[in-house]
């Protein structure tokens, strides 16, 4: 009995610490990354570097960093209203319907499809219709990409909003619309939340869908929509590839990661001090 | 003559207050005439041909054993039962003369005639004030400090005041289990219903929460005509003043509550009291 006991024991310590090495082995890509951006990116932040635009030698990224503020906020909020609308009819009025099934299968397929390919979307039914490249046109793939985790989320938090509370605000006399507006959200509104800012930090990097919509600029672009938008995960893109021969490029470009990876790193760590606040 | 308590129902003590003097029930006009009502969740049939009459200004309580359809029946007094489909019901319901079974029937008005307090308690996730608020503002425009008197007024009759004053602006899922179904009676009385029903209110609750909201009832019959679904047959005859004993979906019988655990008209309800099933 005893040995049986050390058997299993010693089976016990082999896989924790197969665990623990495994976790260990993803972090340290994590911290590594982190530690390359903070030393490499943290050399070059300079105030010019959000005050200047960014030039073929020199400069700063402030027009691109205007240009990602821009379309990620206008991207979030699109998302957010259809995204929302949507979660709220699947889970409130879609139920188990067969159109209900379809939506949901449809957006679980959006959820994981490649965010180029919602990039060649754009470019065919806007770009190539309008003519141009636009900032329009890049907020509005980055709107694509966010619907499906909205959507996602919404429904989600309001599955978990309690069926007595619905009966309980209906007894009342209340109507549907009032019953999901003021009692559903007001349960689901920290859940709905983080999931919008979970999304607002997906696109907040992404760069395939604005390669053939919003392209890129090396001029300032104060909310003219209509033209091309300087961004940051494209700027980031072009200096460490067909400008890595200009040693300030490079240097910026390590700033932009520097400056969008804490970017993201503060919206999530938002959403989750957000979704804490439920309980 | 051997005496209730020691004979027919041995578990069951003899309330004081059937000694007292009481008013007539059968005098008490009906508030609501159920009138051959059959109901079905699907293809099953829940409810078989209930007739009865609830008396205006009385607690009735509904027993019988788990699945014999009493919550079905009192879910059919405010229609929530329309918010799931695949449910059907047949028959008449009065509420004062008029036929509320009627798809034409506005369900919202009805239920704001009709509240309902449910099992478990269900406060909004908002403040104490706002989930009295709630319903209030659903049919009224009142002022602020309208909505305050109104607000004190059904946490007042609630027996709720007292505790809550200082944390009206704290969240209501923050109280006590006892003290959300208080809240809950607050939230239905503030709406200025003309009927309560009461989905076995206590069955989540402690003693002493279950004897304040015991006492709540009777003081609420004097303004509002109150249903009662509770597993707990002390607590029926405790609070009613009329019960009704259903078994299969069956209404076996309903009369004054003293008779019904004394002299039961039928040998299934005897069954059921003294203990030999449910």
């Amino acid at each position: 009995m005893y040995s049986v006991y050390q058997r299993r024991r010693l089976i016990n310590r082999v896989i924790m610490g197969f665990c623990i090495a495994a976790a260990a082995f993803g972090i340290a890509w994590l911290l590594l990354i982190l530690w390359s951006l903070v030393v490499k990116g943290g050399a070059a932040l300079s105030l010019s570097v959000f005050t200047e635009r960014t030039q073929m030698n020199g400069g700063g990224l402030g027009n691109a960093i205007l240009g990602s503020l821009i379309m990620t906020a206008l991207g979030t909020l699109f998302g957010s209203i259809i995204g929302v609308a949507a979660g709220t009819w699947l889970a409130e009025y879609g139920g188990k319907s067969r159109l209900a099934s379809a939506i949901r299968f449809i957006n679980d397929v959006l959820l994981s499809a490649p965010s180029i390919i919602v990039g060649l979307f754009i470019y065919a039914v806007v770009v190539l219709q309008t003519g141009h490249f636009s900032g329009w046109a890049g907020a509005l793939s980055l709107t694509v990409i966010i619907i499906p985790v909205v959507i996602r989320a919404t429904e989600d938090m309001l599955l978990l909003v309690p069926n007595t509370l619905r009966e309980a605000a209906a007894a009342l006399g209340a109507h549907r619309w009032w019953v999901v507006t003021r009692v559903c959200y007001a349960g689901a509104r920290a859940g709905i939340v983080t999931g919008i800012l979970l999304g607002c930090a997906r696109i907040s990097g992404e760069t395939a869908p604005l390669l053939f919509t919003s392209l890129n600029s090396n001029q300032w672009n104060f909310f003219d929509l209509n033209s091309e938008m300087p961004n940051l995960p494209m700027t980031l893109y072009q200096n460490m590839t067909i400008n890595s021969f200009i040693p300030r490029q490079v240097e910026l470009a390590w700033a932009g990661a520097l400056l969008l990876t804490v970017a993201i790193l503060l919206l999530n760590i938002v959403a989750r001090v957000v979704s804490r606040q439920r309980g | 003559m051997t005496t209730a308590s020691e004979g027919l129902v041995p578990r069951f003590s003899r309330p004081e207050a059937w000694d007292q003097a009481r008013p007539a029930v059968a005098d008490a006009e009906a508030k609501l005439r159920v009138e051959d009502l059959n109901f079905y969740y699907g293809s099953f049939q829940a409810l078989k041909s209930i007739s009865m009459d609830v008396p205006a200004n009385q607690v009735t309580a509904f027993i019988g054993p788990s699945g014999c359809g009493k919550s079905t029946l009192l879910r059919c007094f405010n229609r929530i039962h329309d918010l799931y489909p695949g449910m059907r019901s047949e028959g008449a319901i009065q509420l004062d003369g008029q036929n509320i079974n009627d798809a034409r029937v506005d369900t919202n008005l009805l239920r704001a005639r009709i509240g309902m307090v449910f099992q478990k308690p269900t406060p909004f996730p908002m403040t104490v004030h706002d989930n009295i608020a709630f319903g209030v503002r659903l049919y009224e425009r009142l002022n602020e400090r309208d909505m305050e008197n109104r607000v004190q007024w059904a946490l007042e009759k609630a027996a709720l005041w007292d505790e809550v004053k200082d944390k009206l602006h704290q969240n209501g899922q923050a109280l006590s289990g006892g003290q959300q179904q208080r809240l809950c009676i607050a939230r239905t009385i503030a709406v200025k219903p003309e009927v309560i029903l009461l989905d076995e209110p206590t069955s989540a609750l402690d003693p002493i929460s279950t004897g304040y909201i015991e006492d709540l009832i009777n003081e609420l019959k004097a303004d509002y005509t109150i249903v009662i679904v509770t597993h707990n047959m002390q607590q029926a005859a405790r609070v009613s003043d009329v019960t009704a004993f259903m078994y299969l979906g069956e209404l076996i019988e309903c009369d004054e509550t003293p008779k019904i655990f004394t002299q039961p008209g039928d040998s299934r309800t005897e069954d059921y009291i003294t203990g030999r099933y449910g």
